[in-house]
């Protein structure tokens, strides 16, 4: 894996507008975390005994690792299929994946009614083996820990190439107070370095291992995801109650994984300015409708073959739903079959976003919408959960924003210069960007 | 003193299990057993007892000792000191009212006096004398020192048959002579003996009254309907009843209610704690329930007349499964800031979307949204 210099860290100035907005909606975020553990679960949320779980486990657990498995697609995409072209774009969408995977553990920490309880899950002899629960829990832990290993390298190359100016900064701000042993810190700083130094191609070595893990992990949690709700056959709408669910799940993480890589990769060349990597897209493009027609040959096969066609045209609040999520879907599948629209940014974007918003209500109707515990029953969040969720959501933009500045994230501009200019690569237009 | 030089003919396993029943029946807790247990061991808690007979049959006391497990019987004689009961006591005559006499000054505002009977007025109070005295008098005279009265049965609690119109002697219950004393009603006819000995051990172990009822009876024993628990209520609530004594419906033991069954209204225990210690009591044999526990019923209304119930048959539909409402409601600023956030991401998107460079096709006709 000597790809390291595939990538480079974005020269920009990290304290822009965007920046600040973020952290506000960040610090109100946590803010409410804070509540929440301070007078308890019902001050913040609308859940109750019907719903248990509301938005935090559907949006920032269920949806939200569907949204982060652009690390996991991409993976198969290159170490599977062996498509080592699409190498640089891999580091960012593990940078999105190990943000998604570890808020979403956090938020289940947030979510759980007795999380001190929870210590219990690192004693083995504790574990309840058969619970889909439990593997999807087991899963995200070691996935978010084999994501970060994955993401090392990024971290020790910025730290080996350091020249340690933000370090010589607040030396030199000490200075004249407390007249710091400058040698005796800079030969502790050449220890970090050198560690990092002999780490990183050790580390090298063994990532194709960890990076195998990162591949079977994902496979084995997303399926549960659908697992879970299997059991609740009572409260889950026929629609989307079906013994396909764990395939559903796996699939459609795949494809949203897909598309989330596409969207993350225009927005951040539109908004760091930055040539789109057209080429690589396009390539992605043609791998999701694949994937959407099995999906949605699955949903169709599967509501024929339980009888279900009819339910799905009834028209009425859940079949609305349904239709929704799958006109989403399948349109923008449509516009990735052809061919000079797949060669078109704002297509590309158009459609990415349309499968991905389909794919995230089909992980809602499933977990939220279509469940229905009882009569009686009734869930929409409130909105310091609702505020709680998009804390989250801040904060992982925000790290993502601040984290392509500071290590070697995004990729390579010279890489493909061999290339022809112009071929598939355009440099965006200057105009209106934000960032 | 160890419990078998106390109470030789008890053995432990039936004296724990009698005062466990006893403590389940004043609805105590588990672990309170052990305190009823340690009264009714200790000579020094065994209250002194008063019994006084005046117009009656006799039957309360007779239910006492015709327990078919002498057991309760036993525990009760001997657990309480029994100082004077006329129909128990060895002596007779002068002896008797002589320990009488003994007892009340030795124990003087102490003792706890038992009643059995209606007291007669009419005629000064004639109709019933023992040792030439007056029922009147007898019962002012020892209910002046007593710390507690309890009227045992229907007769000494509300007058009972002897009070049944016309009334000729003028016939009524304690609490319409002693005003200025705490008393206990157990009425019945007879009284189930669990229920006078859960009194005593209460009284003597907690040196406190249990919690009476409006009419006062103690609510542990007479707090619900005889209907709330009775074996043939499934038969009521099923609308099966038996019309006549040995009819289909009686011998497949089907309801009583519309042979006069007072169930419905009589606050008793009969229905959980049954008589003599085999589970028997009247509704289980066949017979309907004669309301002996309430004055306003026993002898004042015929055994075949059928109360009045306000719900005499059963609901015609289930208590609901799901529960009331106890979601939170939809919040409209949540909606609507949900709402325009919603608005506002698919809006910024299709800006940006429109922003893309579109390199591949040159037709802007149509704008997409998301």
């Amino acid at each position: 894996m000597s790809h390291h210099d595939d990538y480079q860290t974005h020269q920009a100035k990290i304290l822009t507008p965007s920046f600040y907005v973020l952290l506000t909606l960040t610090l109100i975020g946590f803010a409410l975390i804070a509540l929440r553990f301070i007078k308890g679960i019902g001050a913040v949320s609308n859940m109750n005994d019907g719903y248990p779980w509301g938005i935090w486990i559907t949006y920032d657990v269920a949806t939200g690792t569907a949204i982060a498995c652009g690390g996991y697609a991409m993976a198969i995409l290159i170490y599977i299929r062996n498509n080592m072209q699409y190498h640089p774009m891999i580091r960012s969408a593990v940078l999105t994946s190990l943000f998604g995977y570890g808020l979403a553990g956090f938020s289940v920490m947030v979510d759980v009614g007795r999380p001190w309880n929870s210590y219990n899950f690192f004693i083995p002899s504790r574990w309840q083996v058969n619970s889909a629960m439990f593997e999807v829990a087991l899963c995200v832990m070691a996935y978010t820990t084999v994501l970060l290993i994955e993401f090392l390298p990024a971290i020790l190359t910025t730290i080996e190439e350091s020249k340690w100016r933000r370090m010589h900064a607040f030396l030199d701000w000490l200075e004249p107070h407390i007249k710091p042993n400058r040698a005796a810190v800079l030969s502790k700083l050449e220890l970090v370095r050198l560690g990092a130094a002999w780490l990183r191609p050790k580390l090298n070595k063994v990532l194709i291992f960890v990076i195998v893990l990162g591949i079977t992990l994902p496979t084995m949690h997303q399926s549960s995801l659908g697992s879970l709700v299997l059991i609740a056959s009572t409260k889950v709408h026929p629609l989307w109650h079906t013994g396909f669910l764990p395939l559903l799940f796996l699939i459609n993480c795949i494809y949203i994984g897909f598309s989330i890589v596409l969207i993350e990769s225009i927005i951040s060349s539109y908004f760091f300015k930055r040539p789109f990597e057209i080429k690589e897209l396009s390539g992605l493009a043609k791998i999701i409708p694949a994937l959407t027609l099995i999906w949605l040959t699955v949903v169709i096969g599967d509501l024929a073959w339980r009888g279900h066609l009819g339910t799905a045209l009834a028209l009425d609040f859940y079949s609305g739903f349904f239709l929704l999520e799958f006109c989403l879907v399948a349109g923008g599948s449509l516009i990735l079959f052809n061919g000079r629209k797949r060669e078109s940014v704002r297509w590309l974007f158009v459609s990415a976003a349309l499968i991905t918003i389909g794919g995230a209500l089909y992980r809602f109707n499933v977990y939220l919408i279509g469940f229905q515990p009882g009569k009686g029953w009734h869930y929409f969040p409130s909105l310091a959960e609702l505020m709680i969720t998009v804390g989250i959501i801040a904060f992982e933009i925000l790290g993502y924003q601040v984290l392509v500045k500071v290590f070697p994230v995004l990729p390579k501009l010279h890489l493909d210069l061999h290339l022809p200019y112009g071929q598939g690569r355009h440099l965006p237009e200057v105009k209106g960007s934000k960032a | 003193m160890g419990l078998q030089e106390f109470l030789p003919e008890i053995n432990r396993r039936d004296f724990i299990k009698t005062v466990v029943t006893v403590s389940a029946m004043l609805g105590l807790p588990y672990g309170m057993s052990e305190a009823l247990a340690a009264t009714a061991e200790n000579p020094d808690k065994r209250p002194p007892v008063i019994w006084l007979h005046f117009q009656e049959c006799t039957g309360c006391s007779e239910s006492l000792l015709r327990s078919s497990h002498p057991e309760v019987a036993t525990l009760i004689l001997d657990m309480i000191s029994l100082d004077y009961h006329e129909t128990l006591m060895a002596g007779a005559g002068h002896q008797a009212e002589q320990s009488l006499h003994d007892s009340m000054k030795a124990n003087y505002g102490k003792y706890i006096l038992v009643v059995e009977g209606a007291i007669p007025t009419r005629h000064d109070g004639i109709y019933c004398k023992v040792a030439g005295k007056t029922a009147i008098d007898s019962l002012k005279e020892v209910a002046a020192g007593a710390a507690a009265i309890i009227s045992m049965g229907t007769c000494a609690s509300y007058g009972g048959i002897q009070s049944v119109g016309p009334n000729p002697t003028g016939a009524v219950g304690v609490g319409e002579l002693v005003k200025d004393k705490a008393i206990i009603n157990i009425p019945g006819c007879p009284p189930n003996p669990y229920n006078f000995l859960s009194t005593v051990l209460y009284y003597a172990t907690f040196d406190k009254l249990p919690e009476l009822d409006s009419m006062g009876r103690p609510k542990f024993a007479y707090g619900r309907l005889i209907h709330q628990h009775c074996e043939r209520r499934p038969h009521f609530d099923a609308g099966r009843f038996a019309s006549a004594y040995g009819d289909d419906d009686h011998s497949q033991g089907h309801c009583l209610y519309k042979l006069g069954c007072k169930g419905p209204v009589t606050h008793a225990n009969c229905s959980v704690v049954r008589f003599n210690d085999v589970g028997a009591w009247p509704v289980s044999i066949g017979h309907p329930c004669i309301g002996c526990t309430e004055p306003d019923i026993l002898f004042k209304s015929a055994i075949s007349d059928k109360v009045q119930i306000h719900e005499p048959t059963p609901f015609n539909s289930y208590a609901p499964v799901e529960s009331a409402n106890r979601s939170k409601g939809i919040d409209p600023l949540t909606t609507g800031i949900v709402g325009l956030a919603a608005g506002a991401v698919v809006g910024a998107g299709a800006m940006l979307g429109k922003k893309l460079p579109d390199a591949a096709q040159k037709e802007e006709g149509h704008e997409k949204s998301e």
